[in-house]
């Protein structure tokens, strides 16, 4: 399959191709690791007649961690799987990116271009949801920070407004007391998430004091679980609390139901990944 | 027309390529580097991989024009002097293929694989060839000339 023709520029700054988005408007798409674009590109769902390669813009590679975390939106998902201080700082975030695709997709698969793309069934919009992260943008209008909650608007649909390009994606190390985790039920051949779930805990003097769970796949687009976290806030996190509050999984979210999974399969799936995703996280805060 | 400077297995090309053809068919149908296979042709059945700058990409979901300046290995490329590689001799000795198709694929997947883990277990091997869809075999014998190669390799460089 072959795709229409466009025009391509491969920009090496970021203002560079920021001019060129502008010039180009909506004809233009960026391309980031390309692996959901260009098979969209393929099969003529996406025709841009502008393509604009930021592969070969390097300020927008590259993990920090100390306090915060910074992630360049170009870095690849096979760069923060093995980055080794990252995987300390956020075990959720290692997890998840370790589940993607397969190698070779995680070898071109970029972290900004996964949540400009927003697919329903993307691994990373729970995780960053989880996190509480900062989405970094830079646009016509100079830069701005769009918190992960605010981001993802719809299924296939971001707060990113026309001419803005993802930068960097930022969040806070844990610290003592915290854990995070995500699990997810894969599909067996694409290995997109069927149902995918992220959680965050923090422990103190043997007690939840915080939370925050996110689920993907299930529905049009990844989504909090305010339910789930109230109703862990304030137990001991044993085994019971966590089923307690897994119960309430999903509720208030539309279900997607297709060949793959009914709506009530993926339903059931999410209390089950929450349950896992939650275990998990509280065994890395004790 | 956009003009791209690539070295394959060695060679270097310099080429007047439309900006929306793939790498795969520039492999394949510029080229004439035929070992490279189409199978899928939408990311996830892997008969095309290939290195890039020593990483393993799917060549079905690169642009040529992304490649300029880029060091490519491809199937072709891993023999050396007549001699096969071990991966290669692996799938042979082991049986590690029945129809073919996938095999080129199959190769420069657990080669990047040997790379970055040399002594991989079976499930080692097994997760680090998921992106590879085999139809025939099973997996089986697959998992073993992967073996098979790491054991060889290991051997080569314990006798240097």
């Amino acid at each position: 399959m072959i795709p229409a023709p466009f025009d391509y520029y491969a920009p090496t700054s970021l203002a560079e191709a920021l001019t060129l988005l502008q010039q180009h408007g909506d004809d233009a798409k960026i391309l980031a690791g390309g692996h959901s674009l260009l098979p969209a590109m393929k099969l003529r769902l996406a025709s841009p007649s502008v393509l604009i390669d930021i592969n070969k813009v390097a300020e927008l590679r590259g993990i920090k961690v100390n306090g915060t975390v910074e992630i360049g939106a170009m870095t690849t998902w096979s760069a923060i799987e093995h980055h080794t201080a990252l995987a300390k700082a956020c075990p959720a975030m290692t997890d998840a990116v370790g589940l993607i695709g397969d190698i070779q997709v995680r070898n071109r698969g970029t972290i900004g271009g996964s949540l400009a793309h927003a697919d329903p069934a993307a691994d990373m919009p729970a995780v960053v949801l989880a996190l509480d992260a900062q989405i970094h943008v830079e646009g016509p209008n100079g830069p701005r920070a769009i918190a992960a909650a605010d981001f993802f608007t719809d299924m296939l649909s971001t707060a990113l407004e026309p001419g803005e390009i993802i930068t960097t994606i930022t969040f806070d190390s844990h610290g003592a007391g915290e854990g995070s985790a995500y699990a997810k039920f894969p599909h067996p051949a694409s290995r997109y998430a069927i149902v995918g779930a992220a959680a965050y805990v923090k422990m103190e003097n043997g007690q939840v004091t915080a939370c925050r769970v996110a689920i993907t796949g299930a529905g049009p687009k990844a989504e909090r679980q305010p339910a789930v976290e109230q109703a862990l806030i304030g137990t001991d996190g044993s085994a019971d609390a966590v089923a307690a509050a897994a119960a309430h999984a999903g509720e208030g979210m539309d279900m997607l139901g297709d060949i793959h999974a009914s709506a009530e399969y993926r339903r059931a799936m999410c209390k089950v990944y929450t349950k896992r995703a939650l275990l998990r996280a509280i065994e890395r805060a004790r | 027309m956009t003009t791209i400077t690539v070295t394959i297995n060695g060679v270097r090309y310099t080429s007047e390529v439309e900006p929306r053809l793939l790498l795969v068919h520039y492999l394949r149908e510029h080229l004439n580097l035929t070992g490279t296979h189409i199978g899928c042709d939408t990311s996830q059945c892997g008969a095309c991989v290939v290195h890039i700058n020593g990483v393993s990409v799917k060549s079905c979901t690169t642009l040529a024009v992304q490649c300029d300046g880029a060091e490519i290995t491809t199937i072709e490329g891993l023999a050396h002097d007549g001699q096969l590689h071990p991966l290669q001799e692996g799938f042979w000795e082991k049986h590690g293929l029945q129809c073919g198709f996938c095999t080129p694929g199959m190769i420069m997947a657990a080669a990047d694989l040997l790379k970055r883990n040399p002594n991989p277990t079976d499930e080692e091997i097994r997760h680090g060839l998921e992106g590879n869809l085999c139809r025939c075999t099973g997996y089986e014998n697959i998992v073993r000339a992967v073996r098979y190669a790491a054991e060889k390799m290991a051997a080569a460089q314990a006798a240097d």
